[in-house]
């Protein structure tokens, strides 16, 4: 075992996973973060946290993750490389690791720019896939980057992203494979909409075996309305939505949209469950934290496996 | 080259205001060459606060003068030129940040009976090419460990927004970077280079850590050559 989380388990058991996700407050507020964590408890195998996601200052992925255990859930720690030197990151990795954070996500992170404080200065010392390696060396030979030894045992099941949308999409499996060969353990990609390119994109996964080498978990967003499928289709870097999906939510007429998004959600969900390479779904119902016992209830996936 | 950009025409106009006798000093490179600190550039300025101070019937003396760098000391040594420099009671120099700094500590060491002022009127940007008429981009942050042999000639340190060294990151879009659809992403470049040149295969090891010790983050730098030092 790699860390031993419930996360890891599953897979390990062949499981069908379902991950979470939860955006912390932007400040200190618990009993935001104890509200989501009730929402998503028994109904996904662990939560991503996010790490000031779209570069706006929120409480940090580590305490959030810390309450989540508290709480009787299993966080997914997310790390970004834009607000952490190597240091920090280190030193951070193991205030996780003390606090029983056993799944991490190492991403590069979006621009400061998109944020709040575009004013800031950045950090990007190393990137995700080094972060990556660097996070597998930790574990495997109990080194930090320079060298020197860890003081203890630090365990941590090591998630990545991958962006099938983005560009250039013959170089994306490339990409995937420099993580796979870093040392990822599992990937969370970007919402999936464009079925046809993703299944593009996993054959390539397949034929290079790289989901014999780490597990994928798809990345899925009910739409909660017309506009946020067109403002996300518009704005949101790496995501694309056919016209089709937009006609769906709109054909479904005024009152009926959020229930249409939901049953779009659940039929990509079981088309996404038989798709060859996948070993899960990783389920990011931003700000509808309410909605994923009826949508886990709908497609089925209830109750969660226990080991 | 150095390129930059002419502070507002404000700003400047406040940073000289207490003073009579003002020296705007051209630099005839870098900022020469990118249309923002050169000899034409002096005189307009000049000109232009002649004109803001004396509407406002402030009796302002203002001269423009040039040098061909104002980052190398045998280009400032004319002593008929220092006699000016001294006479100014401050001198806004319109070259890089390198020319300001330079300016100043060669005037305060070769005229030692009265201390000399120098401020900037320029506000330095980057390391660039001229890409075209009135277009300049950033091409070289100076990190001091040329990576460009792997990365078919673009340097994915100055010109990818996050200075990825592992390819394009999630928000790579039709060639566009994430922060800026007018910006190109570094790494779709890269690629479509290495492509074209069959030389894709280098970018699909992982590039390790960057020793950043010989960029900024280690420390103010120093260029020693022993060979040239007497």
């Amino acid at each position: 075992m790699k860390s031993g989380s419930n996360l890891e388990r599953l897979l390990e058991k062949g499981e069908f996973v379902v991950t979470g996700e939860l955006g912390p407050p932007k400040g200190p507020d618990v009993d935001v973060v104890k509200k989501k964590a009730a929402m998503l408890k028994g109904n996904v195998d662990a939560v991503n946290i996010t790490d000031n996601q779209t570069a706006i200052v929120r409480m940090s992925s580590i305490a959030t993750a810390k309450i989540l255990i508290e709480e009787g859930l299993e966080p997914n720690m997310q790390m970004v490389a834009r607000d952490r030197n190597r240091i920090a990151m280190m030193s951070d990795l193991f205030g996780a690791s003390a606090f029983g954070i056993k799944n991490m996500l190492c991403l590069s992170g979006d621009h400061q720019s998109f944020g709040n404080h575009p004013e800031a200065k950045n950090v990007f010392d190393i990137d995700s896939i080094q972060m990556i390696y660097m996070v597998k060396t930790m574990r495997d030979d109990h080194k930090m980057i320079c060298g020197e030894e860890i003081e203890g045992d630090f365990k941590m099941f090591i998630g990545a992203a991958s962006n099938p949308f983005a560009d250039p999409f013959q170089y994306r499996v490339h990409r995937l494979a420099k993580k796979v060969e870093a040392g990822v353990d599992f990937i969370q990609t970007q919402c999936i909409y464009d079925m046809k390119r993703f299944k593009e994109f996993m054959k390539q996964v397949v034929d290079m075996g790289l989901h014999e080498k780490c597990k994928i978990l798809a990345g899925v967003t009910p739409l909660k309305s017309v506009g946020m499928a067109r403002y996300m289709a518009a704005n949101v870097s790496g995501i694309i939505i056919p016209e089709e999906i937009i006609d769906r939510l709109k054909g479904a007429g005024k009152g009926n949209v959020a229930t249409e998004g939901i049953k779009i959600l659940c039929e990509q969900m079981q088309e996404l469950k038989e798709t060859e390479g996948i070993a899960g779904i990783h389920l990011m119902a931003i700000e509808w934290e309410h909605k994923v016992a009826e949508i886990m209830e709908k497609v089925g996936f209830l109750p969660r496996p226990t080991i | 080259m150095i390129t930059a950009d002419r502070k507002p025409f404000e700003e400047i106009k406040e940073s000289v205001k207490d003073y009579k006798k003002i020296m705007v000093l051209g630099c005839e490179t870098c900022v020469a060459i990118c249309q923002a600190g050169g000899e034409k550039e002096a005189e307009i300025l000049a000109s232009e606060l002649r004109l803001a101070f004396g509407n406002e019937g402030n009796k302002v003396e203002v001269n423009d003068e040039l040098v061909v760098r104002q980052c190398d000391d045998e280009f400032m040594a004319d002593p008929a030129f220092l006699e000016k420099v001294k006479e100014a009671d401050v001198i806004l120099s319109i070259a890089c940040g390198v020319g300001v700094q330079h300016a100043c500590k060669f005037f305060n060491r070769v005229i030692t009976d009265k201390p000399i002022r120098v401020i900037p009127g320029l506000n330095t940007t980057f390391m660039g090419a001229n890409i075209d008429v009135g277009l300049w981009e950033e091409r070289c942050l100076g990190c001091g460990d040329c990576v460009l042999e792997k990365t078919g000639g673009i340097c994915p340190i100055a010109r990818c927004a996050k200075s990825l060294l592992n390819g394009p990151c999630g928000g790579s879009s039709d060639g566009k970077c994430e922060i800026n659809k007018e910006l190109d992403c570094a790494w779709n470049l890269i690629i479509e280079r290495l492509e074209v040149l069959g030389d894709l295969e280098r970018i699909k090891p992982v590039e390790m850590y960057k020793d950043w010790r010989s960029s900024y983050s280690g420390g103010p730098r120093k260029r020693v050559r022993e060979d040239l030092r007497l």
